[in-house]
């Protein structure tokens, strides 16, 4: 067990964790911020997408002593970027969701997509989007959704 | 514990207490609309078999606020938004102040048809519809009745809009001062519906109520449950079904930090160990290090190669009759030039919701506390009340917001409910939350059934079937279960040969029988049931009918169907008149590919547009068109018709099968069992509703069916080849 200090949705953050713990647990059994979803534990579905250092990340696969000083943004908090508030809105308007579980997830990589890419193409939605899986289907809606933003920004 | 919850718990134990529990619990917070007894007693000369005093579905605050139980979990499809619609509507209340619950495990939120609570068989709507129409209309009544004698006028003289009654002489009062007065009020026993042209939300696009929660991290499903003291469990479940542990290792669990217990535990078939952590990845870790000899000595290792074998012999021989109309022989009065022989391979499928499963239980020796999100509400309680030996009054069930569930969290044994039981039982006053991770699910069974199809068509001079004959081979889903009685007749499940057994083409000389083998697997209801292979079979066999007579595909579907098929007439009429326009002017290299179908009395037609890339299907487009009777929500039908389709092409996938080899699951996880990433989905789904003012029909599972074989349809076109193995390995 090491002791660790997050920067998570701005605020510093310790946390008494084995090594290996992956960055979702902390988060959701630690932190107790259960907006970040675990779905396969494996980096294959997407749910689990987190900011690290701005960057979206399977937070599944990344052990905890790997964070370092880079911020974390989560699900919870990114309604303080006007990107995020963007997404959020075009999602609520568009009636993304359904079960609504994969959607924080999908909802952080579409945020680091129009971060990197204000206007993204049908191929840049479908590569950046490509690794989350939304069992009820709501791709069509997401495509949806993403375009609204980006005009919103 | 808020005042609402306590409310319902005194409803859950049956003390029908309501005046004194609302002078006493509420304490003025919450002035719900509470009756003294329920409607049936009040009402004894009343026919309707079941009578729902409004009080349990509907609380009005005195602030306005209006709080709806939804009677069964929203597991994606919509009824948390849905039902409060229908009963808001009737009620002429604000919309903008309606709240949603999912209510609690209680005979009260029965469905009204089945008998038990639950969801499926896309009965939420179709089966509520009349229900929460009635209760806003009674709670209605009861407020115009309390301002009518507050102002000592007729109640036909007032009106109501936006929570709001209105008097004769420009009298207002808001529902939420009314309310304490309309709880004396006694409950009209019959009530006038509107009629649909008085509708105000009924009808429109509504936004979920949920849709806000769900895209802020705050909505929390049964896995993000956090309960003072709460410990966490993993199981390691055997290899092969219905294994049991011989002896176990577990000095190396044991030593990882934050493990409380490892103890052996009975399932519904077998045994397993459970791992108790403070934390799920301290359980898991642990459950990693387990060193089990486990005994499969007594159990059967089914395997789907050795399974298809059997089931192609079975498949040549006529099983159990499902329905026989005209010549049984009639088939071979057709000579083989005009016969069509087709062999069709469905493999194991997995649900995989996205939440995966799981149950927390807290058991405090005379009574347990439960969280689920579970499609059986009745089952599950019954089953946990069983494994802790209690009545199922002494298990108070609170109903979690699901995160998927297409039939995975209605299973009859409630295997995972029996499994968060057995360890709760074993640290009392300790609430333990069940995990099964990804890998619990991929390999833990309850899978659609593998199915083997063959069938034998003779085509006659016009084009047309004029003899079919159809052995179906799969396992039943119902044998064994409570449900088996009314779903198995003539020893054939019904829910095998759905969609066969009842097309709606109309074939002379039809003869269905099926198998029903018994392998050791676990097997359960996926989303659209029979039809999920059922469709497929027909919708492609009828399309290779309609490519060898040089028929239109969708000219010739509509000659073939029956008078009676009005649903699904109108459906593939409204689909061809919305597709005409793209399916004549498709680019180079694409393909359009058309099913019709109907399921859970509802029609649905599709048309799509395909291409190949890189050796797999590219669905650039659908057109969709549905009858549904009544559309209740538009934008809900909408996206559950878009998401629908996404899900048909689950078995379309390359990776979209689960496979076993002696008993053991070869599939782990999303890697190996993959289903629609969004380059797999339709690009872009176009939705079209039959206008109608009949009853509704479901809308959860009747977009499932229609995808599959309308893109191989289209794939035929371009390669010239039929696809009857699924999954689609190779194009």
């Amino acid at each position: 067990m090491a002791t660790y200090e997050l920067t998570v949705n701005g605020r510093k953050q310790a946390v008494t964790a084995d090594p290996g713990t992956p960055l979702l647990w902390v988060l959701r059994d630690d932190l107790k911020m259960t907006g970040t979803k675990y779905g396969c534990g494996i980096a294959a579905c997407g749910a689990c997408t987190v900011h690290v250092g701005g960057v979206a990340t399977r937070s599944c696969v990344v052990p905890v002593s790997l964070i370092g000083e880079r911020p974390i943004v989560t699900i919870e908090a990114i309604d303080q970027d006007p990107v995020g508030r963007a997404v959020q809105a075009a999602w609520v308007s568009h009636d993304v969701v359904q079960c609504g579980y994969c959607q924080s997830g999908q909802i952080m990589t579409a945020v680091a997509l129009l971060k990197h890419t204000p206007k993204p193409t049908d191929l840049n939605i479908e590569e950046s989007m490509g690794g989350n899986i939304c069992r009820c289907g709501t791709y069509v809606r997401i495509r949806q959704a993403i375009k609204t933003a980006a005009q919103q920004l | 514990m808020n005042t609402a919850a306590a409310c319902r718990d005194a409803r859950r134990i049956g003390r029908r207490t309501f005046l004194s529990v609302s002078a006493t619990v509420t304490g003025g917070l919450v002035v719900s609309l509470y009756l003294d007894g329920p409607l049936a007693a009040q009402n004894p000369g009343q026919n309707t078999a079941v009578a729902y005093p409004p009080d349990a579905f509907v609380h009005i605050k005195p602030d306005g606020a209006i709080v709806i139980q939804v009677n069964r979990i929203d597991i994606g499809q919509g009824v948390h938004t849905a039902l409060p619609l229908l009963l808001a509507d009737e009620m002429d209340a604000d919309w903008s102040r309606v709240v949603a619950e999912l209510a609690p495990a209680a005979d009260i939120y029965r469905d009204p048809l089945y008998g038990i609570q639950m969801v499926g068989g896309s009965g939420s709507i179709a089966h509520s519809f009349q229900q929460y129409r009635e209760l806003g209309a009674k709670t209605r009544a009861m407020l115009v009745a309390a301002a009518a004698e507050r102002w000592k006028v007729d109640p036909g003289q007032c009106k109501t809009e936006n929570s709001v009654v209105r008097g004769p002489k420009g009298q207002s009062a808001a529902y939420g001062e009314l309310a304490d007065a309309a709880a004396r009020v006694p409950v009209p026993a019959s009530v006038a519906l509107k009629r649909s042209s008085e509708f105000r939300l009924v009808g429109k696009p509504v936004r979920r109520l949920d849709g806000r929660a769900k895209c802020d991290g705050s909505q929390k499903f049964g896995l993000d449950l956090d309960l003072p003291g709460m410990k966490v469990a993993v199981v390691a479940h055997p290899p092969v079904f219905g294994a049991r542990v011989r002896s176990m290792d577990a000095s190396a669990a044991r030593s990882i930090d934050g493990v409380r217990e490892v103890f052996e535990i009975p399932l519904a078939r077998g045994t397993a160990i459970a791992v108790v952590a403070d934390k799920f990845w301290s359980a898991k870790q642990a459950r990693d290090r387990l060193k089990i000899d486990w005994d499969v000595s007594a159990v059967e290792g089914a395997d789907s190669s050795q399974l298809f074998a059997t089931y192609k012999e079975l498949a040549r021989t006529p099983g159990k009759v499902a329905v026989l109309r005209g010549d049984p022989k009639g088939i071979d009065a057709v000579a083989e030039s005009h016969r069509i022989v087709a062999e069709y391979e469905f493999p194991y499928l997995a649900h995989t919701p996205m939440e995966p499963l799981n149950t927390t239980v807290r058991f405090n020796n005379d009574r347990a506390e439960v969280w689920a999100g579970s499609q059986f509400q009745t089952v599950d309680r019954m089953a946990i009340a069983e494994v802790l030996g209690l009545e199922p009054e002494q298990v108070l069930f609170h109903t979690e917001m699901g995160g998927g569930g297409f039939g995975r969290r209605a299973t009859a044994d409630s295997h995972v409910q029996r499994e968060a039981a057995a360890i709760a039982k074993r640290l009392v006053g300790t609430p333990v939350k069940l995990v099964w991770t990804r890998e619990d699910d991929v390999r833990g069974g309850y899978y659609r059934p593998m199915h083997v199809h063959r069938i034998e068509v003779g085509i006659g001079r016009d084009g047309m079937p004029a003899a079919w004959r159809h052995v179906i081979v799969g396992q039943s889903i119902t044998a064994g279960t409570p449900f088996a009685s009314m779903v198995i007749k003539n020893g054939v499940d019904s829910t095998a040969t759905e969609g066969v057994a009842d097309t709606h083409y109309d074939i002379p000389n039809f003869h269905v029988s099926a198998h029903h083998p018994t392998p050791n697997v676990p097997v359960l209801w996926f989303r659209s049931v029979g039809h999920t292979h059922s469709a497929f079979v027909m919708e492609t066999l009828i399309d290779e009918l309609a490519a060898r007579a040089m028929a239109d595909p969708i000219a010739y579907r509509r000659t073939l169907l029956r008078p009676d098929a009005t649903k699904l007439r109108a459906a593939l009429d409204l689909m061809a008149e919305k597709s005409a326009a793209w399916r004549r002017s498709l680019p180079k290299g694409h393909a359009v590919g058309i099913a019709c179908h109907e399921s859970f009395e509802t029609g649905v037609a599709c048309a799509v547009d395909v291409s190949i890339e890189k050796q797999r299907p590219r669905i650039h487009r659908a057109t969709v068109a549905v009858d549904c009777g009544l559309a209740v929500n538009p934008l809900t039908i909408e996206s559950q018709f878009q998401g629908g389709l996404t899900f048909g092409v689950s078995q379309l996938m390359a990776k979209g099968a689960i496979t076993l080899k002696n008993g053991v699951v070869e599939q782990t996880n999303f890697d190996t069992y993959a289903p629609p990433y969004i380059i797999d989905a339709p690009a872009a789904v176009d939705v079209h509703i039959v206008p109608s003012t009949e009853k509704p029909s479901g809308c959860g599972e009747p977009p499932v069916p229609v995808i599959a074989p309308a893109v191989v349809n289209a794939l035929a076109r371009l390669t010239g080849k039929r696809y009857r193995s699924l999954p689609l390995v190779t194009i």
